[in-house]
């Protein structure tokens, strides 16, 4: 095995609203915090996951700080924007070329439904660039095929909720319930305004650093992969205009996946906490097969058996998950690794998962990419 | 000119007669069928397509209604958004058309149509295909 890469820091800006408080600012204390962390080190090379921006927007946060010099790259891969910067800069790491890489994500969202220059403006024109209805058309998919209710959806916003309570960080600190869930309006059936995540504000920052005597006691980053996907499914977060029967087409979560457990030499049973992509409620369970948490129309069992409830044999979504935090494109990967970095090292407070050593966080989005990152102490 | 139909998008069907034909490729290739028509099969990155009148027909595979207009649509909300699956075994994304949603049903067959969307400054009707329960 090559050499092992640490996180020698971790930091975060809170995910939420933040009235004029540019994305910079947001970047810089993020930043700040991974460094003083870290022991304020020299890092070689930085790389920065933005959607929203801007041209060089990483280097605005370093220059903020008086931190350049070293190459500075901004990163765009859709949700897995902050993965694919991690992706980078470790297998920089695991080559040799660096030996302290500055990974963060910023962002700062426009509200309601995110306008995506992803889409041709006839399909605009035409109604067929509504996001939430692709969430919807998987949602009822789920539904269909594995015998997922709506009851179940409305259970992942709870759960999540209830775990965000102990979450400063997040956007969302008020627990809910199925029957505010389900009485919350139809954004698009099956799936209510509570089991959508809120595209916001915030940033997170990590400090990797190559080399054993530097994992020592620290946590290690075993596996950071980014996938995106395999023509064909007409649903998937690609979002063509036509697909084929997709049943034997494994989605990018599953190929990333499958590349992580493998680098890292671990299995699904091994994991002690995941963080995955909860955009909405159905994403959830849907990330619950394909990352191999469990076998097909198993979603609902783990849900009513609270299997991925704090307290249960593998948390999921301790921090309260996007649905909690909200999502800010950039971040949101980075703050997954934030928290799960805090969870290995035992220092997540009243939502830390009782002994977690191997942890993993998953992002997916358009593109389509999905990003599966494996850390361990 | 004003008050014509103009598809929002040039190549994407046919009409005639009230029939309604969604224009797609067939990949000499790897024989896969996709819609809209490309130059490329997006399947096996093939350049050698022929263009093909898909069916009329299909089933239902999945259906919602969007009630908040999306970005850069202009037209009327709510409105049917759904997957037809066509014989030729392609899932199209469409528009879909129903006076009651409790009544679509997975599987159900459909007819493609034509929507109207909104009007231009020109006075012309922006119109794009759907698809309707089969009457």
């Amino acid at each position: 095995m090559s050499d092992a890469v640490a996180l020698a820091g971790v930091g975060i800006h809170p995910f939420g609203r933040f009235g004029d408080t540019t994305v910079t600012d947001l970047g810089v204390a993020a930043v700040r915090a991974a460094l003083v962390e870290a022991d304020d080190p020299r890092f070689d090379a930085a790389f920065c996951g933005t959607a929203y921006a801007g041209v060089a927007a990483g280097h605005k946060v370093l220059s903020a700080l008086g931190r350049t010099g070293m190459p500075i790259v901004d990163v765009e891969a859709g949700c897995a924007s902050g993965a694919a910067a991690l992706m980078l800069a470790a297998g920089a790491i695991r080559a040799g070329q660096y030996d302290t890489v500055l990974v963060f994500g910023i962002e700062k969202m426009p509200k309601g439904i995110i306008r995506s220059s992803f889409f041709e403006p006839w399909r605009e024109a035409a109604g067929l660039a509504a996001t939430p209805a692709y969430f919807a058309l998987r949602a009822q998919r789920l539904q269909r095929e594995a015998g997922v209710t709506k009851e179940h959806l409305a259970q992942v916003v709870v759960k999540n909720r209830r775990h965000g309570v102990e979450n400063p960080d997040a956007m969302f600190r008020k627990e809910t319930s199925v029957g505010e869930v389900l009485g919350s309006r139809v954004v698009c059936e099956p799936l209510h305004l509570f089991m959508l995540c809120s595209p916001n504000e915030g940033a997170a920052a990590v400090v990797l650093r190559r080399g054993s005597a530097a994992t020592r006691g620290a946590v290690r980053l075993d596996a950071a992969v980014l996938r995106s996907h395999l023509p064909g499914s007409v649903l998937g977060e690609a979002t063509p205009m036509s697909g084929v029967d997709d049943t034997d087409i494994p989605p990018p979560t599953t190929l990333a996946a499958r590349d992580a457990f493998t680098a890292a030499g671990i299995e699904p049973g091994d994991l002690d906490v995941v963080e995955c992509q909860d955009t909405d409620a159905a994403r959830e369970l849907l990330s619950y097969e394909e990352l191999g948490l469990c076998g097909p129309g198993e979603q609902g069992r783990l849900i009513d058996e609270a299997t991925t409830t704090l307290g249960g044999r593998l948390p999921v979504n301790p921090s309260g998950g996007l649905l909690s935090k909200g999502e800010p494109l950039g971040a949101s990967a980075l703050g997954q690794v934030v928290e799960l970095t805090r969870q290995l090292r035992g220092t997540a407070g009243a939502r830390q998962v009782a002994g977690a050593r191997v942890a993993l966080a998953h992002t997916v989005g358009r593109g389509a990419n999905a990003s599966v990152t494996i850390l361990s102490r | 000119m004003s008050g014509e139909r103009v598809p929002v998008r040039a190549g994407l069907f046919e009409e005639h007669d009230g029939d309604v034909t969604l224009l797609g490729v067939r990949c000499r290739r790897c024989r896969r069928y996709q819609f809209p028509v490309s130059a490329n099969c997006s399947a096996c990155s093939g350049d050698d397509v022929e263009a093909v009148r898909l069916s009329s027909a299909g089933t239902l595979w999945g259906w919602t209604t969007v009630h908040t207009a999306p970005p850069g649509y202009e037209g009327p909300v709510p409105f049917g958004f759904g997957v037809v699956e066509l014989p030729e075994g392609l899932r199209v994304i469409t528009r879909i058309e129903a006076t009651d949603v409790d009544t679509l049903r997975f599987g159900m067959p459909m007819r493609a149509g034509v929507a109207a969307l909104h009007d231009n400054d020109d006075g012309d009707t922006l119109v794009t295909y759907t698809f309707a329960p089969a009457s």
